[in-house]
């Protein structure tokens, strides 16, 4: 990349003062602190269901409601669980986005 | 009458395509769209790229074969986008430009890592443009069976063309809103035919799930009853023995090609080049996940609507069930209806992978690799592009005619095997890893891309011995005992294509990689000097 390249050595500079900032930190540091521990519970959320279809039919096949059995209750769940994460990930990102705003004005400063 | 709304499908997308063409001034134009796409429009798009023949047809059709378990591909396909919202949409649109590679290469060295991510994306989509050609060719020559000029071959052929030039023409604006079109006829449709199906059980969902709790129906000539939500008829141990295979942690490993293969699609990831930025990139997955996840909840009612009203042994087979059920409910108009979203829905894929393939190969593997990032002007790039839209076309076209009896299930599956095994494993260690470098980037890729492979090879997906009533179509292509005992590798090559980019990474120190991490972290995490949207 011939832009990349050419990068001045102010660029360069710029980049390593925003890195270098604890606010940037911050903001690495409160993702993290959220999206790591999500991550974990919709893969374990997801793979609990294929664990109890596989290896624990019985109870799976126990209906609920009428003939609507766990199984079926528990793959929709999945749905709402995946737009409750979605929705979560939305609202704190909103967050994030002003963290963002907040480093780049003062950077532009 | 099928025939007439194919025609005004294949009308109305060519419309969109000269109108786009006029707009596809220089490269950002042509592999982004501009990135002036909004982000509902986007979402449409996603689940327009995403939502293929293999869902609308094949889900249904595997839930009215084996009732709970077909569900599970449904489940799946939704939660894989968590993985995309959380982790690779937004640095992706921050700090790339037209391809996955983009975000690799920012701060590795640029021809070997390109050269590989390259191949990868070829493979991934080369496959998977097979599976949905071969599918569009059964599917279109047996739903204008009364044309008999149309055979398997014809289809394939036309199918080809006609996203050879959706791509060549239209550009990734043409392809975005075949692909908006094509999501919205799907939802409709789908709508349509659950309610049509509710109104066979007087709207109660009681009297239908009753019905699908003790489903009687032939099976070899002798009637069964069955209760179709019970897991187990497909992945549960008893219905793998008999194959050999490992039952449950088969599903296990298909659900982990799924969730993590998604994020790694060259062609999803793609489509986010196409928003102004990564929060709006961040709203279109929102919008995907509405649109993907209402459609598979609807699959409930396609999948057992046909399982209960029509009874499986009446289906001629899995991929029918779909249009089968819109006849048996709505008459010849509907079947035709029905018959041209799933047409609609295969070229909108097709075309989006196309686009994908034909962009790494211009902008990585000619620029990058072959030109060795030396100034290429943007007209080249697109030339390229389009010369090389042309032959991924064609390729792909033998390639569906020559592998027409091949499974496709297979087909898809490696895609999402390789592109969870290969791609997501570099995508997360360059965008989270400051010590990540060019060795562990390049042994990821190609470890995980050839597990992938040779595990399906060895896998009861082409090995095994059939007998000799078995016909053509469904032998197996090699006829020996399977070596690997579970269709889908992902289990053994997604940790193995992490533990490869992270040894890799390990080997050797890279010091001009871990120089530009602080850069490269600021633009991924705040967007700052990303990409910008052109007006036109």
């Amino acid at each position: 990349m011939s832009d990349k390249e050419n990068k001045s050595a102010e660029d360069k500079e710029m980049w390593e003062r925003i890195a270098a900032r604890p606010e940037f930190d911050s903001l690495l540091a409160a993702k993290r602190r959220f999206v790591v521990p999500c991550c974990l519970f919709f893969l374990i959320y997801y793979f609990a269901l294929l664990y109890f279809v596989g290896w624990h039919l019985d109870l799976m096949k126990k209906p609920v409601f009428g003939k609507i059995n766990v199984a079926y209750l528990f793959a929709l769940s999945q749905f709402l669980m995946a737009w409750g994460m979605a929705w979560l990930y939305m609202r704190k990102a909103a967050t994030y986005d002003k963290a963002v705003a907040e480093i780049l004005k003062s950077e532009t400063r | 009458m099928t025939i007439a709304m194919f025609l005004a499908f294949v009308i109305a997308t060519l419309g969109i395509t000269v109108w786009s063409a006029k707009k596809n001034t220089g490269s950002s134009a042509y592999f982004a769209a501009g990135r002036s796409i909004k982000g509902w429009q986007n979402g449409l798009a996603v689940a327009g790229d995403y939502m293929s023949a293999a869902s609308f047809l094949g889900i249904s059709g595997m839930i009215a074969f084996f009732g709970y378990d077909g569900f599970m591909y449904s489940v799946g396909f939704l939660v894989a986008y968590l993985t995309v919202l959380y982790v690779v949409a937004e640095p992706l649109r921050n700090a790339g430009k037209y391809t996955m590679a983009d975000l690799l290469a920012y701060r590795l060295k640029a021809r070997p890592v390109r050269a590989a991510a390259s191949l990868s994306t070829l493979t991934v989509s080369t496959f998977y443009m097979v599976a949905q050609m071969i599918g569009a060719g059964v599917l279109v020559s047996t739903l204008l069976k009364e044309y008999t000029w149309i055979t398997p071959n014809a289809a394939i052929i036309g199918v080809g063309i006609l996203m050879i030039v959706y791509v060549i023409f239209g550009g990734m604006h043409g392809t975005t809103w075949v692909q908006i079109v094509k999501a919205v006829l799907l939802m409709t449709a789908t709508f349509i035919l659950s309610f049509l199906v509710m109104r066979e059980f007087d709207y109660s969902f009681v009297k239908f799930f009753d019905a699908i709790a003790s489903l009687t129906y032939e099976k070899g000539g002798v009637e069964v009853t069955k209760n179709f939500l019970d897991p187990g008829m497909k992945f549960g141990a008893a219905a793998t023995a008999a194959g050999g295979g490992w039952g449950p942690l088969d599903l296990i490993s298909l659900g982990l090609a799924l969730v993590l293969g998604t994020a790694g699609l060259p062609h999803v990831l793609v489509r986010f080049y196409t928003v102004p930025d990564a929060k709006t990139a961040r709203v279109s997955v929102v919008w995907a996940m509405v649109i993907i996840g209402t459609f598979y909840i609807l699959t409930t009612f396609l999948g057992f609507g046909a399982a209960t009203l029509l009874k499986p042994h009446l289906i001629t087979n899995e991929n029918m069930a779909a249009p089968e059920l819109s006849h048996f409910l709505g008459g010849d108009m509907f079947f035709a209806f029905i018959s041209a979203v799933a047409f609609a829905t295969i070229l909108a894929v097709v075309a989006g992978l196309t686009i994908s393939a034909s962009t790494s190969f211009a902008h990585d593997f000619y620029t990058n690799v072959i030109k060795h990032g030396k100034e290429v002007s943007q007209d080249t790039e697109v030339k390229v592009a389009r010369i090389a839209a042309f032959f991924v076309g064609g390729i792909s076209i033998a390639l569906a005619i020559k592998l027409q009896t091949i499974n496709v299930a297979f087909l898809v599956g490696l895609a999402f095997a390789v592109a969870a095994s290969a791609n997501l494993p570099v995508i997360i260690f360059s965008v989270f890893w400051k010590r990540f470098n060019t060795t562990g980037a390049v042994t990821g890729l190609l470890v995980g891309l050839f597990s992938s492979i040779i595990l399906i090879v060895l896998s009861p997906s082409v090995m095994g011995i059939d007998g000799p009533e078995v016909a053509a179509a469904k032998r197996h292509l090699i006829q020996m005992e399977a070596i690997f005992p579970l269709t889908n590798p992902g289990i053994v090559s997604i940790p193995l294509g992490f533990l490869a980019a992270f040894l890799g990474a390990l080997i050797k120190r890279e010091p001009e990689s871990e120089a530009k991490f602080a850069e490269f972290s600021v633009r991924a995490h705040t967007g700052l000097g990303a990409e910008k949207a052109h007006d036109h």
